[in-house]
């Protein structure tokens, strides 16, 4: 801390004029914000404008009569929050029903993929022949560009010309008819499959790199008392990888949460019921009935719900952190 | 040390079930772009009943990829770039400074990456409207108002990565730079990002694919004339036929750049979230 | 040594961005625009109409050319597949940034003109592109909402018809149905091993609304009522829907895979490569046929049948492409002499034949095929069995809503379930709030 705050020397040019004398502003003062001010240009224009013109639409009835002319579009309060959260309501029973299919598709993606890029990270801890081609293999479904991955699976999920359904009923001869899995209640455990495909390697990677500071000597010392791998690991891995896990958990939950690629590369028009994830959900609710007001209203909702749980989130780990 | 058995069992296991997982979609992809037509429109198999090679060459026709992929090369790389620059100087500022805003900034850096993008999708192709109006710059429909778009995208976890890296270079470095002569900036360019090199490279392929990946924006913002990769894949779906076996060689193709830069660069990559982002 | 590969290759990107930002600002169009030497130019987008992207350009620069060649204006082409170009008429609407002519599905009309975004064609737009008269006049009521000068006028006419198979009828000892209960017979009979009477594209939204639209239209019921709210839940548009469902459900004449169709091809390939002996697809299906290798003399057209007893004989709606102007074109008189040239009689037969349409202009004959009797059976149901969809500014919002409930429906038949008449209710009941909400 105190290192960085110390003043950078700089040409005096800057730092002193005239009156002011009781505390002069160290010299350079202007410098972070100089440094930041392009970030925050872009941030400002990219993300921060258009969210809060995107919170102004969701109070506005910006449909297709008034899109054209947005001046004159008549402002309804929160008539679109009404409509989005009548649950009775078809357009409201939609949303809550895709919200829940979210929750239960990020649940699923966040902890399997948690799950695997733990255990391939521990697998790999130790060096054995073979490690490090392994190691790059894992990262490829990361590295591939999102649609060739997605691509490449929804050809193996066709019903009819698929390498699954190939596998499990002309290869291992299951009974019965060839399911879909694009359609239907499947189009659920194939949109979690192929998220979960394209998110391990990110755990795996974030997992890797925090073993990696872990310093060897730990395990050792604990090998030394008997400690077996699997008490090794709930009493040194896991709580020298909290501040990765922390971080890695929430960036996980959130880009799953808000996947829109997915299910739109996956499904295309189709939008199953079942894989009908909350951001494709929005995108048909609001370019497909060209109601922008009604979009941006359940796009208000959906960043309240995230923010939400990122605080509890971060209060409540932070409070345990400081308990410790 | 040794291993015991039964890690020796977990480790075979695991790696055995990831790699089948991993592999799987990546061999069907391969083997599908070396099929005829009449393959990929019958039942699957496992292996071509002839390899060609004509989906490679066919697919430039069926959809005009080459220019897609020129497209999607310069909006990539500039925003990456730009991208990195910014963020350079962005987490320097944080790592060194301790200054009035300072935590504000980060927390709405992060929080950004909360926002659904359907939510600013409109919004954002409005204000380009309205910058063109205002200012006579074309940003819609040009790779200009794409790339400041992806080069946003990228810049929270790039800053908050590089910021953490920084963090982990000794104040020292720098104040000997400074006794030497340099000014605070001198000290960034001959001090820190020499020593900061993993995770700059962690930082620019992390934008670079970002990216390249990107779908959504790129499906409003696009005209014909800069349409990127992630767009142009898509028509081939589109066509009188479903040529499954040119859309898994145009997969491939498209997907080369990233993965050999990714896996030629990947122990950078490991050691820029050492680091940086994991401490 | 590594660090200076980094920094050349950043210079690199950097001279490569600085290009591109130059490149992308001069060759982008802005909506409209003069250069200096006075003369003018136009942006036009066309909608997909030929096998693909490419051969539409191939087909219209020629046309263009001889447009510029006439008029001395010059205009910028872009061809847009049709799963963008619903999003890309939004956003101009919404930004204004918008080219001077558009084409447009013509049932989007209604909607497009409740959105104020485009010229309506008032009697001296009319005049100027050649009078109203010359229109085949179902085609041009497609152009807006009754009652008000059209924001669109046609441009190529389409027709739904019941393609079949002749040697697989023949050999079957069957003739070409000409009520619903002989097509259902017939399927059967056609239907063996992996052979099958029918394809649907199932899974594709627009074309089952269509079909929603016309199973109900032959049971005499109206989606809209009088006043323009929605009356899907009625039964003639139940019952119509039921039994376009029936072909997969009960009738069991359809491929359940056809479930995945999105779109209209892969049910025209199907037929063009002899799986199934009948599709129900509109003219511009000819080209695809062909392109599968079925040569137009294998297979004959009838009017899509109606159920015995039917009130009404429609056997498709008006369907077809419409061209728009966008109000803030800078160049009206550009923009109106170019609908004038396209709508012309030599442009049409020269489009017409390529994009295998029905002409828009009164006694203009059909030149999308050689096959006379085909061309006759299609003039016909343009002219004498097409209904127009609603024309409505909730029409696009039918189609989502009532065919994407369609495709569930379908889903839920193809993996096992069953759907009765009370589920088709409760969906069009659901599909009946979302219009209302949105509205």
């Amino acid at each position: 801390m105190s290192a960085a705050t110390a003043a950078p020397t700089t040409p005096k040019a800057a730092g002193h004029r005239a009156g002011k004398p009781r505390r002069p502003r160290p010299a350079g003062w202007w410098l972070p914000y100089a440094l930041l001010a392009p970030a925050v240009i872009f941030e400002l224009l990219i993300h921060v404008i258009p969210m809060f013109t995107g919170i102004w639409m969701s109070f506005i009835k910006l449909t297709k009569a008034f899109i054209a002319n947005w001046g004159n579009a008549p402002v309804t309060g929160v008539a679109n929050y009404n409509v989005a959260l009548d649950f009775n309501g078809a357009v409201g029973a939609g949303l809550l029903r895709s919200f829940l299919v979210t929750c239960a598709f990020t649940l699923l993606v966040v902890a399997i993929s948690w799950v695997l890029g733990m255990a391939a990270a521990v697998a790999l801890q130790k060096n054995f022949w073979g490690r490090g081609f392994i190691r790059t293999l894992f990262l490829v479904p990361y590295a591939l560009p999102m649609y060739a991955g997605i691509i490449a699976w929804k050809f193996m999920l066709q019903k009819d010309t698929g390498a699954i359904n190939h596998f499990f009923y002309d290869n291992l001869h299951l009974g019965g008819d060839k399911p879909f899995w694009l359609i239907g209640d499947n189009a659920f455990i194939s949109v979690v499959i192929v998220a979960i495909w394209r998110l391990w390697p990110f755990a795996f990677l974030m997992l890797m790199a925090g073993l990696q500071s872990i310093p060897s000597d730990v395990y050792e010392a604990s090998a030394v008392d008997g400690a077996k791998p699997f008490r090794q690991w709930r009493s040194i891995t896991l709580p020298m990888l909290r501040p990765v896990n922390m971080v890695l958990i929430l960036v996980m939950f959130l880009w799953t949460f808000n996947d829109f690629n997915t299910p739109f590369v996956l499904f295309g028009n189709g939008q199953p019921p079942a894989g009908d994830l909350i951001s494709f959900h929005i995108y048909n609710a609001s370019f497909l009935t060209w109601n922008f007001g009604s979009g941006a209203a359940m796009s208000v909702l959906l960043l309240l719900f995230l923010l939400l749980v990122s605080g509890i989130y971060l209060i409540v780990l932070n409070r345990r952190s400081h308990r410790a | 040390m040794r291993e015991t058995q039964g890690a020796r069992i977990f480790r075979i296991v695991v790696v055995a079930i990831l790699v089948v997982f991993t592999v799987v979609p990546i061999y069907v992809m391969v083997t599908s772009a070396l099929k005829p037509l009449s393959d990929v429109q019958g039942p699957f198999s496992w292996w071509p009943s002839s390899i060609t090679f004509t989906p490679f060459v066919e697919m430039w026709k069926t959809v005009p990829l080459a220019s897609y992929f020129v497209n999607s090369l310069i909006v990539a790389g500039a925003a990456t770039v730009i991208s990195l620059i910014i963020a350079v100087f962005a987490s320097f500022a944080i790592s060194r400074y301790r200054f009035l805003g300072r935590s504000i900034f980060s927390t709405t850096v992060l929080s950004t990456q909360m926002f659904p993008g359907v939510l600013f999708l409109l919004p954002l192709f409005l204000i380009f409207v309205n910058i063109n109006t205002a200012t006579g710059i074309q940003l819609v429909g040009t790779r200009g108002g794409l790339i400041i778009t992806y080069l946003t995208f990228s810049l929270p976890f790039s800053i908050w990565m590089l910021a953490g890296y920084f963090d982990g270079i000794p104040h020292d470095l720098d104040e000997a730079a400074k006794v030497d002569g340099c000014g605070p900036m001198g000290a960034l360019i001959r001090v820190v990002l020499p020593a900061a090199r993993p995770g700059l490279i962690a930082v620019a392929i992390y934008s670079f694919m970002t990216s390249w990946g990107e779908v959504l924006f790129a499906s409003v913002m696009t005209t014909d004339a800069n349409r990127t990769l992630a767009v142009g894949l898509q028509l081939y779906s589109t066509q009188t036929n479903v040529y499954w076996n040119q859309i898994m060689a145009a997969s491939l193709v498209v997907s080369v750049p990233v993965v050999v830069g990714f896996l030629l660069l990947q122990r950078n990559f490991v050691a820029g979230l050492t680091a940086g982002a994991v401490k | 040594m590594k660090i200076r590969t980094l920094a050349a290759t950043a210079a690199i990107a950097a001279l490569a961005l600085t290009t591109a930002a130059c490149g992308g600002g001069s060759n982008s169009s802005s909506s409209s625009s003069s250069d200096s030497s006075g003369g003018k130019t136009l942006t036009y987008w066309a909608s997909n109409q030929g096998t693909s992207l490419d051969n539409d350009k191939e087909v219209l620069t020629p046309q263009l050319q001889k447009f510029q060649q006439q008029t001395g204006i010059k205009v910028n082409l872009e061809v847009i597949g049709w799963n963008d170009l619903q999003t890309r008429i939004q956003t101009a609407v919404t930004s204004g940034q918008a080219p001077d002519v558009v084409n447009i599905g013509n049932t989007w009309a209604a909607s497009l003109q409740s959105t104020g975004a485009f010229m309506p064609f008032d009697s001296s737009a009319l005049d100027a592109i050649g009078g109203k008269d010359k229109f085949v006049k179902t085609a041009l009521d497609t152009g807006g909402a009754p009652g008000q000068d059209p924001t669109s006028v046609p441009l190529y006419g389409l027709a739904y018809g019941l393609y079949y198979n002749k040697a697989m009828f023949s050999s079957a000892g069957l003739k070409p149905p000409t009520t619903w209960e002989e097509l259902v017979t017939d399927a059967k009979k056609l239907t063996s091993g992996d052979k099958y009477g029918f394809a649907l594209a199932a899974g594709s939204y627009t074309e089952n609304s269509h079909f929603a639209f016309i199973n109900a239209a032959q049971n005499g019921a109206d989606l809209f009522d009088s006043s323009g709210k929605p009356t899907f839940t009625s039964d003639g548009v139940v019952n119509g829907i039921k039994r376009y469902l029936d072909l997969m459900q009960t009738d069991k004449v359809v491929n359940v895979s056809n479930v995945q169709y999105d779109n209209g091809t892969k049910a025209v390939n199907d037929f063009a490569t002899r799986k199934v002996a009948m599709i129900l697809n509109q003219n511009n299906a000819d080209n695809s046929i062909q392109a599968n290798g079925m040569k137009s003399s294998e297979y004959g057209v009838v009017p899509f049948p109606a159920p015995e007893g039917s009130a009404t004989k429609v056997a498709s709606h008006v369907a077809g492409i419409n061209l728009s102007i966008f109000k803030n074109t800078k160049n009206k008189d550009a923009a109106l002499q170019f609908v004038k040239f396209m709508t012309s009689p030599e442009t049409q037969t020269a489009l017409d034949k390529k994009f295998t349409a029905l002409p828009v202009l009164k006694d203009a004959t059909p030149n999308f095929t050689d096959n006379a009797e085909e061309a006759k059976t299609f003039a016909d149901i343009y002219a004498t069995k097409s209904k127009p969809l609603p024309l409505v500014a909730s029409e696009d919002q039918f189609e989502s809503t009532v065919g994407k409930a369609m495709n569930q429906m379908f889903a839920k038949i193809a993996s096992g379930g069953t759907v009765s008449t009370s589920d088709i209710r409760s969906a069009l009941d659901t599909a009946q709030q979302q219009v209302a909400a949105a509205g």
